[in-house]
């Protein structure tokens, strides 16, 4: 990434702590890395590791009854995971926000990633969901901002789609297996 | 294929009689059911707003739990499911044995079938042993109980032993009547937090 880029993950975290968001659910991407260890830091955030995205979906459901806020942090991939537990979202009407980091875009290196980033949208809309593409880091916290005011304000779910080349591209040198 | 597939039919317990004793002076006892059978014996228990029965989401009760009570850590909260629906989210027993909220419980009704589609066996009819699992995923407390001397003993561990716990019971492969919750998940939901929270629900 060039050193010229906002800190986007650092405008997001911002986001997520004046939305009280609390339980930050996630199953690691290299994309969310940095807003991963800023979550798992603040002590008014309670980080959960996932083995599989599904789980964030009705970990979230119980921290909502519970009247607690929460984000689910995942890579496109793990849309393709989640789609029978967001009939739990769908049904019940809960808030739902997640933070979604795109594989499978400009430059992917790995052709395995580019089925499901080709449908993630399409995916997440077909559920019921509200999609919010993020391309740029300056827009990144204002992005979020809004996705949560969709979510916890519907309620509904809804998503930010990170775009790959404001994550950067995975290069698979050896030094980055 | 290794299945037992009469076992389930000699447990002497018998899961309505189970969560009747697990719900009785439930207090302000917060409770998730997994679908099909579990929710309907927890309605058969009596309705209750503070119960969140599912009627889908399979895989997803433990789950649920697990962010309910991170958000509610001075409650109870008791997940009772089925042996099935415990095997879908196997994983999810890894994420609460590092998430560790002492204030969990989950409770396993096993009688080794899906009951909701045929009776068919279950991996639990087989080699799988929820409880063994458990216990190696980083749950500190976990038990099996098969009979009425068993059940005694768990029973004091599913309400009030610090967790995450996580308890086996083998009941008898029953169909019984259904005693079905309210079906509209927002009124399940709405009702839950207005219960635990106060005002309206959402």
């Amino acid at each position: 990434m060039a050193a010229a880029q906002p800190n986007w993950p650092l405008a997001i975290f911002e986001a997520l702590r004046a939305a009280e968001v609390r339980q930050v659910a996630y199953v690691p991407d290299a994309g969310h890395s940095e807003l991963i260890e800023r979550c798992i830091a603040e002590p008014a955030m309670t980080a959960v590791p996932l083995t599989t995205e599904e789980e964030g979906v009705a970990l979230l459901a119980g921290a909502w009854l519970g009247g607690e806020r929460g984000v689910l942090l995942m890579q496109s991939s793990g849309v393709g995971n989640c789609v029978n537990m967001l009939s739990l979202t769908r049904t019940c009407r809960f808030p739902l926000l997640m933070l979604v980091t795109m594989r499978g875009q400009s430059g992917e290196f790995n052709p395995w990633q580019v089925p499901m980033g080709q449908i993630t949208g399409k995916v997440l809309e077909l559920t019921g969901g509200l999609t919010f593409a993020l391309e740029a880091g300056e827009a990144a916290g204002e992005t979020v901002a809004e996705a949560a005011r969709r979510a916890f304000e519907g309620p509904a779910a809804a998503a930010v789609l990170i775009a790959q080349r404001l994550v950067g591209v995975k290069s698979f040198t050896s030094e980055s297996p | 294929m290794t299945l037992n597939r009469q076992r389930g039919e000699s447990y002497p317990l018998r899961r309505r009689d189970v969560v009747a004793a697990l719900l009785a002076e439930r207090g302000d006892l917060l409770v998730v059911s997994g679908l099909g059978a579990p929710s309907w014996d927890v309605t058969a228990a009596g309705d209750h707003p503070a119960n969140f029965p599912l009627w889908g989401a399979m895989g997803g009760g433990a789950m649920v739990g697990l962010g309910l009570a991170l958000a509610q850590p001075a409650r109870r909260v008791l997940v009772v499911t089925g042996d099935g629906e415990m095997l879908m989210g196997l994983g999810s027993l890894a994420t609460v044995g590092v998430a560790r909220p002492g204030n969990l419980a989950i409770v396993v009704l096993d009688n080794e079938r899906y009951g909701e589609t045929g009776m068919q066996a279950t991996h639990t009819a087989g080699a799988a042993d929820l409880a063994a699992a458990a216990r190696a995923l980083g749950l500190p407390v976990t038990a099996t109980a098969s009979d009425a001397a068993g059940l005694a003993e768990v029973l004091p561990l599913a309400r009030d032993a610090g967790g995450p716990v996580l308890v086996v019971v083998k009941v008898r492969a029953e169909t019984l009547p259904l005693v079905l919750p309210p079906k509209d998940g927002a009124l399940l939901k709405d009702r839950f937090r207005a219960a635990l929270l106060g005002g309206e629900g959402d």
